[in-house]
């Protein structure tokens, strides 16, 4: 179930390794500072690079949870 | 000496390395020497037990261990799954393996196979807290603790004499990373290696099993020299890789640190000229010849490709290009970066001059996959 109200959801589901990641790196900018930024990714790498990307990037892993139609999807808080 | 050497750009020691020269002529030799049955009483099958008997000899002696704990296998994964499940089936206190989440898939399948499995995380750099993993070992149906050597993707060496265990739960170490390469650590009741990673031939497994462990076979009794093992044994390859694992062992001192040095300049340089990359495992206490990074946003097939296509072999454990589609089990257990991967593993003779080649064409390599998507 969705647990986080988010900015703008990334529909990633069909995009392999490493797309998810590029697509969140492509619209961080589209959320503001502070705002949730959500990737729904089926790609089994998602679930460890967001959270490396996060690191990486000065950003804020906040966890993941599942989309709508029950596709793994991992929540980012835009910090920078 | 002359012999084989890597081919030119073969980055992927940790894969495979060439056969050692030392191995070269004793297997040209023991192929023609060691061909009988080795249990057979005429005279060929005496020679091939003398040579059979020679390779044990020289395996202990390079080890440091007795001829009577070594077993040949036909490879280090039948010697990963004979060390471990042996020791389960010796258990008197039950099947459960307590085992790192970085462990070799030859362990994790051998559990999954024929134990439970119990599974302890790991640092940011690879490494096994020695008091998880002791803990873990007090619950009730533990029969064995599983713990690597060093790992095999990034290099990190655990401390696995460092290991405080009750007196019935004995320890399997896969020492398939370092066999060779680093001696072996205390405290273990088995152990596991494989040939054609120290420059012997493919084919060959060390199986080894302390004098007093309780080991019991796990899979259908042969009746071959070593009661351990099954099959006809490969008399001229065990003892190829007998005298590869002497000479390895002879000149470990000075390659280990010419390899720990040219690795640490592909660490250094990686860090430096290769933006938004992480380079990971322990940067001091690793094997000394291999090392594994992250490129973030690159497609780990697609840097296999151009790298081989400029001349450079090397590993990834990035999903794209593993046969299961899913992202390595280490880098994922570390929580590292684990697309656009890439482990570099020096051979015994790369030269600084490869390792700056391929440093220097990295960053490029690495810019021009980004810009395809954009980045």
């Amino acid at each position: 179930m969705t647990a986080y109200d988010v900015a703008l959801e990334l529909d990633c589901r069909d995009l392999p390794c490493p797309m998810p990641v590029i697509e969140l790196a492509r619209h961080l900018g589209d959320v503001e500072v502070g705002r949730l930024l959500a990737v729904v990714a089926h790609d089994p790498a998602a679930a460890v690079d967001v959270p490396a990307w996060c690191r990486m990037k000065g950003q804020d892993y906040v966890g993941a949870d599942t989309a709508a139609d029950g596709a793994p999807r991992h929540v980012v808080r835009r910090l920078s | 000496m002359t012999g084989p050497v890597a081919r030119e750009g073969d980055l992927d020691s940790a894969s495979s390395a060439p056969l050692h020269p030392a191995a070269r002529d004793v297997l040209l030799a023991a192929l023609d020497r060691g061909y009988a049955d080795p249990r057979r009483l005429h005279r060929p099958g005496r020679e091939a037990r003398l040579l059979l008997d020679n390779a044990r000899e020289a395996t202990a002696d390079a080890l440091g261990v007795r001829p009577d704990e070594v077993t040949f296998t036909p490879s280090g994964t039948h010697a990963v799954h004979l060390g471990l499940l042996g020791l389960v089936r010796g258990s008197r206190r039950g099947d459960v393996v307590v085992h790192s989440a970085v462990e070799h898939s030859a362990v994790r399948h051998a559990v999954a196979w024929g134990a439970r499995g119990a599974e302890v995380g790991v640092t940011g750099e690879g490494r096994v807290p020695l008091g998880e993993l002791e803990q873990g070992a007090i619950a009730p149906e533990v029969g064995v603790v599983a713990l690597q050597t060093a790992n095999h993707e990034v290099g990190t060496v655990q401390d696995v004499g460092g290991l405080d265990l009750p007196d019935d739960v004995p320890l399997f170490t896969d020492a398939c990373a370092s066999m060779g390469r680093l001696p072996l650590p205390d405290g273990w009741a088995a152990a596991a290696g494989s040939a054609h990673k120290w420059g012997g031939p493919a084919g060959v497994g060390v199986l080894l099993v302390r004098k007093r462990a309780r080991w019991r076979s796990p899979f259908p009794a042969d009746d071959r020299v070593d009661e351990r093992s099954t099959g006809f044994e490969n008399v001229p390859s065990v003892l190829a890789a007998a005298a590869a694992l002497q000479a390895v062992v002879a000149e470990r001192e000075e390659v280990n640190a010419r390899q720990h040095a040219l690795v640490d300049v592909v660490r250094r340089r990686v860090a430096k000229e290769v933006p938004d990359v992480e380079v990971v495992g322990d940067p001091d206490r690793r094997l000394p010849h291999l090392v594994t990074f992250s490129c973030l946003y690159v497609d780990g097939e697609a840097l296999v490709t151009e790298l081989d296509r400029r001349g450079f072999g090397i590993a990834s454990g990035s999903a794209c290009t593993a046969s299961t589609l899913t992202p390595s089990h280490v880098l994922e257990a570390m929580g590292v970066l684990t697309h656009g991967n890439v482990r570099l593993s020096v051979q015994r003779d790369t030269t600084r001059a490869d390792v700056d080649a391929f440093c220097d064409a990295l960053p490029g390599l690495v810019a021009e996959i980004r810009a395809r998507v954009g980045l």
